[in-house]
């Protein structure tokens, strides 16, 4: 692959990446005070969050083929999780709640341990 | 609020995207070195394109020798969630000015989380954003810089930071719950994620879930629509 050959894949890669941000910005610009714009704008990023979660959690399926799934990356995600959500009920502070799931995470990963 | 201290209070709230970003972006940087990409070429991409799954699918098709068409579908599919979350930023970015096209270009995942979740009532100042927003990206493209010069051989070990994304996102899916105390918007979320991972193929999962998301949410507004006193909010 030449170097113009790479610079146009970039380019295109950048285009259709930006399209997706930019168009409802574009094709909606005058309709931000639309009632259903703002009823979006409230529900949607709790909505989007949650699922954010349970996608960054999809990988732990308990009954999946039948039985417990006990794979290196099933138990350590669920137990660092509720590390975070112990912390951030106990202390509310977002930056120990993260770094203390994740700190349990790597410890649990890197060492092996799983229940 | 004096500049420094705007940009120390925007360090601490990207932190823990920080934290995703660096080994993610370093983990970008290595697999595009080890299909051939020249250092630079993995760094301007960090810089013009700047989505982490999108990245990853531009080198994995690079890689197969997929062609400009194939390439651009692919990236158009796997980011079309962002136009949902455009359409929830509408209001909020208005009036940014110069600031507005850089909000709209580096609305990733993880900023749109911080941004949507640090505003409060009284909304997000754009310069604030504008800060967030930067901070993030300069995470990404340093992570990117840091794969291409260390090659494959790490001296950390750093497995299982990544794990910080997940932790971010728990944090502010409760800072939400706080903020909103209701559970709509949530059970919602449940049922439309839940669905999609039983459902639907890994690459079409997110976007599923959001779209999904987004459709039963303009049912509710239509539902509520109907007695015209109900008021929406």
């Amino acid at each position: 692959m030449t170097t113009v050959e790479l610079l146009v894949y970039i380019a295109v890669c950048a285009v259709a990446t930006f399209a997706t941000r930019v168009l409802p910005f574009v094709a909606l610009a005058r309709q931000a005070e639309h009632p259903l714009i703002l009823h979006l704008g409230r529900y949607l990023p709790p909505a989007v969050m949650m699922i954010l979660v349970i996608y960054a959690l999809r990988d732990f399926r308990p009954l999946a083929d039948g039985r417990l799934n006990v794979a290196p990356d099933g138990w350590p995600v669920v137990i660092a999780s509720l590390v975070v959500v112990g912390l951030h009920l106990w202390r509310r502070h977002a930056l120990l709640s993260i770094v203390g799931g994740t700190g349990a995470y790597m410890a649990m990963v890197q060492l092996g341990v799983t229940p | 609020m004096p500049t420094r201290h705007a940009w120390h209070e925007a360090g601490v709230t990207t932190l823990p995207v920080m934290f995703g970003y660096l080994p993610l972006g370093a983990a970008f940087g290595i697999l595009a070195i080890e299909v051939g990409i020249p250092a630079w070429g993995a760094v301007l991409m960090s810089l013009v394109i700047y989505a982490g799954a999108g990245q990853f699918l531009a080198v994995a098709l690079l890689a197969a020798g997929a062609g400009l068409v194939e390439v651009a579908v692919a990236t158009l599919m796997l980011n079309s969630r962002h136009l949902f979350y455009a359409l929830s930023l509408l209001k909020r970015f208005q009036g940014a000015g110069w600031r507005k096209p850089y909000l709209v270009f580096a609305l990733t995942d993880e900023t749109y989380s911080l941004l949507t979740t640090h505003s409060g009532e009284r909304g997000l100042d754009h310069a604030q954003a504008f800060r967030i927003s930067l901070l993030d990206q300069l995470w990404w493209v340093l992570g990117t810089v840091a794969g291409v010069l260390i090659g494959t051989t790490l001296a950390f070990d750093s497995r299982g930071i990544e794990f910080a994304l997940t932790a971010l996102f728990i944090v502010l899916t409760l800072e939400q719950v706080r903020r909103l105390r209701q559970w709509l918007p949530f059970a919602i979320a449940l049922v439309t994620g839940l669905g999609a991972v039983l459902l639907l193929p890994d690459r079409h999962l997110l976007l599923g879930a959001i779209g999904a998301a987004s459709l039963v949410l303009l049912a509710d507004y239509r539902r509520r629509q109907d007695p015209p006193e109900d008021d929406p909010a």
